[in-house]
């Protein structure tokens, strides 16, 4: 039986639609990329596919209008968006104006800092990133050194959609170019985190140092190919 | 008022002007160029010394990749399709903000609505209902160690962008080092603004009276350096 391990024992990976059935209306969703590069294609179709509704989507962007995450706001799915920059979607600025959505706007590299503070337990963070803007009103200041800076708070979700580039049946993952993005720090941050990979090869294969994700922080892997 | 260039010309101007400030330095450097005329700065760079960084996870931005080289995985933070320089890397965007954030990033170049005579700049957003997105913008100009921006003099309707005071929402307070535009080339020093370079086709008068900013006149004023 050992030399299963890693093989169907034990294996993490499901079907897409199989791992979105785990996901609830109202959920908090985490999905990785940035414009189309290194999202995952396969589960958000599936997201959009099952319907479920009154979504808080954190990701960086909504894809554009039709395309990528934009369909479920073009499906009414989304109840608030977290993240960072919309502009590639105008349908966004349409629906927040016509007071159908929430919109929290955060600084991208606050936005990918406060990802990761989640993920590694810290509650929240200082940063001199957008003091005196309209983003940090309401926000608690402090001084260091001479320099202002404002508390930033870490960002969780209940599930993170991620896309990887190779898992193996564990669930450890390596990523491809700039596909790699929000998508290890999404990994960690979340409850239950569903990874889209090209490919799974056979768990011992992938060279330890080249991991950028251990399995420990993925608990549902899924399979599209790479267009 | 008309200059005899046009808009290409001037935005092509602005980036061999600023591309000119990184090479005379002569040493390696690590830079960030936003979308518009600071991306055009890379078709001016030579050699191996300057090192484009895109906040989106990469670090050895090479050209603009065009036919088969086009990887939809392998894009620049204006969503372009880039390719690989030798030597490039890859990494998640809290590591990518963190470089900005933590100072080792040299120069930032970005575009901006307006710069004001404090060195405040507002370039992320125009409220007008049409717009949610701040992208990387506060996280640049608060976190590279130069922030350099490159923009045309004047709207399309001839109103200055340098102004007195910024109207728009601001990005970032006194965080503006150099503005390159196709009539001049101004520092902030001592948080003053000062013209250091004049364009060939106006006069001192001229770019005055078309300047809503008010500004020194360096005592060793060049004409602008064009090449």
């Amino acid at each position: 039986m050992g030399s299963e391990r890693g093989m169907s024992e034990g294996t993490k990976l499901k079907s897409i639609e199989e791992a979105v059935s785990r996901i609830q209306p109202g959920s908090r969703i985490m999905v990785g990329g940035f414009g189309l590069a290194g999202y995952p294609e396969g589960l958000v179709e599936a997201l959009v596919a099952s319907g479920i509704r009154d979504l808080t989507i954190i990701s960086n962007d909504l894809g554009s209008p039709g395309i990528g995450l934009g369909k479920l706001l073009t499906n009414g799915q989304i109840r608030g968006l977290i993240g960072n920059y919309y502009n590639w979607n105008p349908e966004v600025a349409k629906a927040y104006s016509d007071g159908k959505i929430q919109v929290t706007l955060v600084p991208q590299g606050t936005f990918a800092e406060a990802i990761r503070a989640a993920g590694v337990g810290i509650p929240a963070f200082y940063t001199a990133t957008g003091v005196g803007t309209e983003l940090a009103q309401g926000k608690e200041l402090k001084e260091f050194n001479g320099r202002t800076y404002v508390l930033e708070r870490a960002i969780h979700a209940d599930v993170a959609l991620i896309k990887a580039h190779k898992a193996d049946h564990l669930g450890n993952l390596t990523y491809y170019k700039t596909g790699r993005n929000f998508n290890p720090l999404m990994a960690m941050a979340a409850t239950l985190t569903i990874a889209e990979v090209d490919e799974i090869v056979p768990t011992g294969s992938l060279d330890p140092e080249v991991i950028v994700t251990p399995h420990m922080f993925v608990h549902i892997i899924t399979r599209r190919e790479r267009g | 008022m008309t200059l005899p260039i046009s808009e290409e010309q001037a935005k092509e101007r602005i980036a061999r002007r600023i591309a000119r400030h990184f090479l005379e330095q002569g040493r390696k450097l690590v830079i960030n160029l936003g979308v518009g005329i600071p991306t055009m700065v890379a078709n001016y760079i030579r050699g191996g010394n300057i090192f484009i960084q895109a906040e989106n996870g990469i670090l050895g931005v090479g050209p603009l990749a065009e036919g088969d080289k086009i990887d939809r995985q392998l894009i620049n933070a204006g969503r372009q399709p880039v390719t690989e320089t030798p030597g490039c890397s890859y990494f998640d965007s809290a590591t990518s903000f963190g470089m900005i954030r933590g100072g080792h990033v040299d120069a930032t170049v970005i575009g901006a609505f307006e710069v004001d005579e404090e060195g405040n700049i507002a370039n992320w957003i125009i409220p007008n209902g049409k717009q949610l997105g701040v992208g990387g913008a506060m996280d640049l100009v608060s976190g590279a160690k130069q922030v350099i921006v490159g923009m045309q003099h004047t709207t399309k309707d001839g109103t200055s962008k340098l102004v007195k005071g910024c109207r728009l929402p601001v990005t970032g307070f006194g965080e503006v080092d150099l503005v390159v535009t196709e009539l001049g080339v101004f520092a902030f020093e001592a948080r003053r603004l000062v013209l250091k370079e004049i364009a060939p086709e106006i006069s001192l008068e001229a770019i005055t009276a078309i300047t809503a900013a008010r500004f020194q006149v360096s005592p060793g004023l060049q004409p602008m350096a064009l090449s």
